[in-house]
């Protein structure tokens, strides 16, 4: 089952916008799965803060993000194509940097970046899978993390906890969600594979 | 009229209402959020002009800062 597994997602391309807390963790979790082909885009460098959640290590701090997980990415699989974009999304670019994923991934810091990623590309290409995450603060609370289903948009995350001084971003909360995130762009990629089986 | 909101169904005593109109009933108190009707996706300039009528299949999304 693995092998046919590795086939299917060899040839899949996801695009990830933004690589914090969610990004980061979401990218080494899909490389890991196996996916052939990420598109990682971030204009931000590695800060100390970003230490406590995102997939970044010491001796990166001032590095670029893009470039930082890239080689991350490459000590454990070296056969990935990964596709670092050091660029700054909006409007005018989103449609051509992810026009040929499977999957965009959002995960932005921001809500409005957020919401402008998501308007974009339901107007530019209705079609396409999205997979947000939105609401992943503080500590705690597993039960009212989960992933809603509307059309071809998925949002995970506990839809509630907004990121503040009282209710900071932690690796746990942040991961889980990151993962959910991974978790669902299985599903939507390898949902032949469980009908073929059944037939 | 029923409206389908957000996969649940939802009762209104008009027989229309504005996007805003909604938002503002339901409480929904977010800034960032993403609206579509039948499918379509709705902007916020047009909140107030666009009327959900019997039927009408609305999605409200409202999204967090974090990540």
């Amino acid at each position: 089952m693995l092998e046919k597994i590795y086939k299917i997602l060899k040839d899949k391309t996801v695009g990830i916008a933004g690589i914090g807390g969610l990004g980061s963790n979401c990218a080494v979790s899909l490389a890991r799965s196996g996916i052939g082909n990420i598109i990682i885009v971030d204009f931000d460098v590695v800060d100390k803060t970003n230490l406590n959640r995102q997939y970044f290590f010491y001796n990166q701090i001032g590095e670029k993000k893009v470039f930082a997980l890239k080689k991350n990415i490459k000590k454990f699989n070296p056969e990935i194509n990964v596709q670092a974009l050091d660029v700054k999304l909006n409007k005018l670019n989103i449609v051509e940097i992810f026009k040929n994923c499977d999957i965009i991934v959002e995960a932005f810091d921001n809500a409005e970046m957020k919401q402008m990623l998501i308007e974009t590309v339901l107007l530019a290409m209705p079609e396409k899978y999205i997979v947000s995450g939105s609401g992943i603060a503080g500590w705690g609370r597993n039960n009212i993390i989960k992933t809603i289903q509307y059309d071809n948009l998925f949002i995970c995350g506990d839809g509630v906890s907004e990121v503040s001084e009282s209710l900071p971003a932690l690796c746990p909360r942040v991961a889980v969600v990151a993962n959910m995130q991974a978790n669902q762009v299985l599903e939507i990629l390898l949902e032949n594979l469980l009908h073929n089986e059944e037939k | 009229m029923k409206i389908t909101l957000n996969n649940r169904e939802e009762s209104f005593d008009n027989d229309t209402i504005t996007v805003a109109d909604l938002l503002k009933e339901k409480n929904f108190t977010f800034k960032m959020l993403v609206i579509k009707i039948n499918g379509k996706l709705i902007k916020k300039e047009f909140y107030s002009s666009t009327l959900i009528n019997e039927n009408d299949n609305v999605l409200v999304l409202h999204l967090i800062s974090g990540g």
